[in-house]
């Protein structure tokens, strides 16, 4: 039990502090003209590096191909997203192609 | 009572030099910023994403053996998904403690990089509201509130659409959560919920891809991601990030140079 509430603190505080470090901490250090132009890049080098693996790993594998279910229903959930700029249509084709594809699969 | 601008560095001494000089009709007195209106409903349609996830994670907490106070209080104190998810895998497991805390850490990495690209819309909030506000910073209300930049916005306006967006993503997540601690494990895997996460993500991903520059980022850090999946404490994840801001700065300089 302590050390739950151990785990709780330690990441409270390790989620905390790189959250404040440049709205409360760093705010007066101006970033310069590379970084700023670096970030232009972040939101879609993260969420693609999150959400790949998701897509052609299985158990530390790689799976490319047309038997795979994830791979494809992310492939038509961001064919949706990127033409209708819907996050909610998204997950909505996403998660109806998923089960149509594993049970197309099966 | 706080006047609705109270947020705002000198916001009152304004509102009451504004008030001596002439009588205000309007704004309607809203208890909040129109903008933080216009950030909720533009979150809306992010929602359920955040909802099942935070569910999934509640599932995972009380599946590690948490007791179902600890794993909200977690939820709340900690308010970071994917760490806590690593971290509750990696204890399970049976790693020490300070590794699974500095895993923790490397995955909460990512938020310093958001930290430093939205601190410049939020110069406007008053010293006393940036704890809060860097409390409730995560992936989609930030996400969503530079989605919300791309129209121009006054200063205070920008801080309360980001207050806006993060607010009504951090209710969703706490809802989500304890509705999965409640659950516990009753939700059949075979709903595969946990792939709305994925979906979220690429919701939010996909659309802004608009340029090479941009894609050759997203290309990059996907490809770099999965060849160093196999990494210790998810430093795959760090590495494909740097991979992809190269590859977008780079294919920004390609562009630039005359041929």
């Amino acid at each position: 039990m302590t050390g739950f509430w151990l785990l709780i603190l330690g990441l409270a505080l390790t989620s905390f502090i790189p959250r404040a470090s440049f709205i409360l901490l760093f705010a007066r250090w101006p970033a310069p003209a590379p970084v700023r132009r670096a970030l232009r890049y972040v939101p879609a080098a993260v969420f693609s590096a999150i959400l790949v693996p998701e897509l052609v790993l299985s158990a530390g594998s790689v799976h490319v191909g047309l038997d795979n279910p994830r791979l494809l229903a992310g492939i038509l959930a961001g064919a949706v997203a990127w033409r209708t700029r819907n996050t909610l249509l998204t997950i909505v084709a996403g998660m109806l192609a998923l089960h149509l594809f594993s049970a197309l699969l099966k | 009572m706080r006047p609705a601008g109270g947020i705002f560095k000198g916001a009152h001494a304004a509102a009451v030099e504004c008030s001596l000089r002439r009588i205000r009709i309007s704004p309607a007195p809203l208890p909040f910023h129109p903008q933080y209106l216009a950030a909720v409903k533009a979150c809306l349609p992010v929602l359920p994403g955040v909802l099942a996830f935070a569910a999934i994670s509640g599932v995972a907490m009380v599946a590690a053996g948490m007791p179902h106070y600890l794993a909200m209080a977690m939820s709340v104190l900690v308010y970071a998904g994917s760490s806590q998810l690593a971290a509750l895998q990696l204890i399970t497991s049976g790693t020490p403690l300070a590794i699974a805390i500095l895993a923790g850490l490397v995955i909460n990495l990512r938020f310093s990089i958001y930290s430093l690209s939205i601190a410049p819309h939020l110069a406007a909030a008053g010293p006393r509201w940036k704890p809060l506000l860097s409390y409730l910073l995560s992936d989609n209300g930030y996400a969503m509130s530079l989605r919300g930049y791309e129209h121009p916005l006054d200063p205070q306006g920008k801080v309360w659409y980001y207050f806006g967006c993060c607010s009504a993503i951090w209710v969703a997540w706490q809802i989500g959560t304890l509705t999965g601690i409640l659950l516990g494990t009753r939700i059949p895997a075979g709903w595969h919920l946990e792939f709305s996460i994925v979906l979220t993500f690429l919701g939010i991903v996909a659309p802004t891809i608009r340029d090479r520059a941009v894609a050759a980022a997203a290309c990059a850090a996907g490809i770099t991601a999965v060849l160093a999946w196999s990494l210790p404490l998810r430093l795959g994840l760090l590495i494909a990030v740097a991979a992809g801001i190269a590859a977008g700065m780079l294919a920004e300089n390609l562009r630039e140079e005359p041929r």
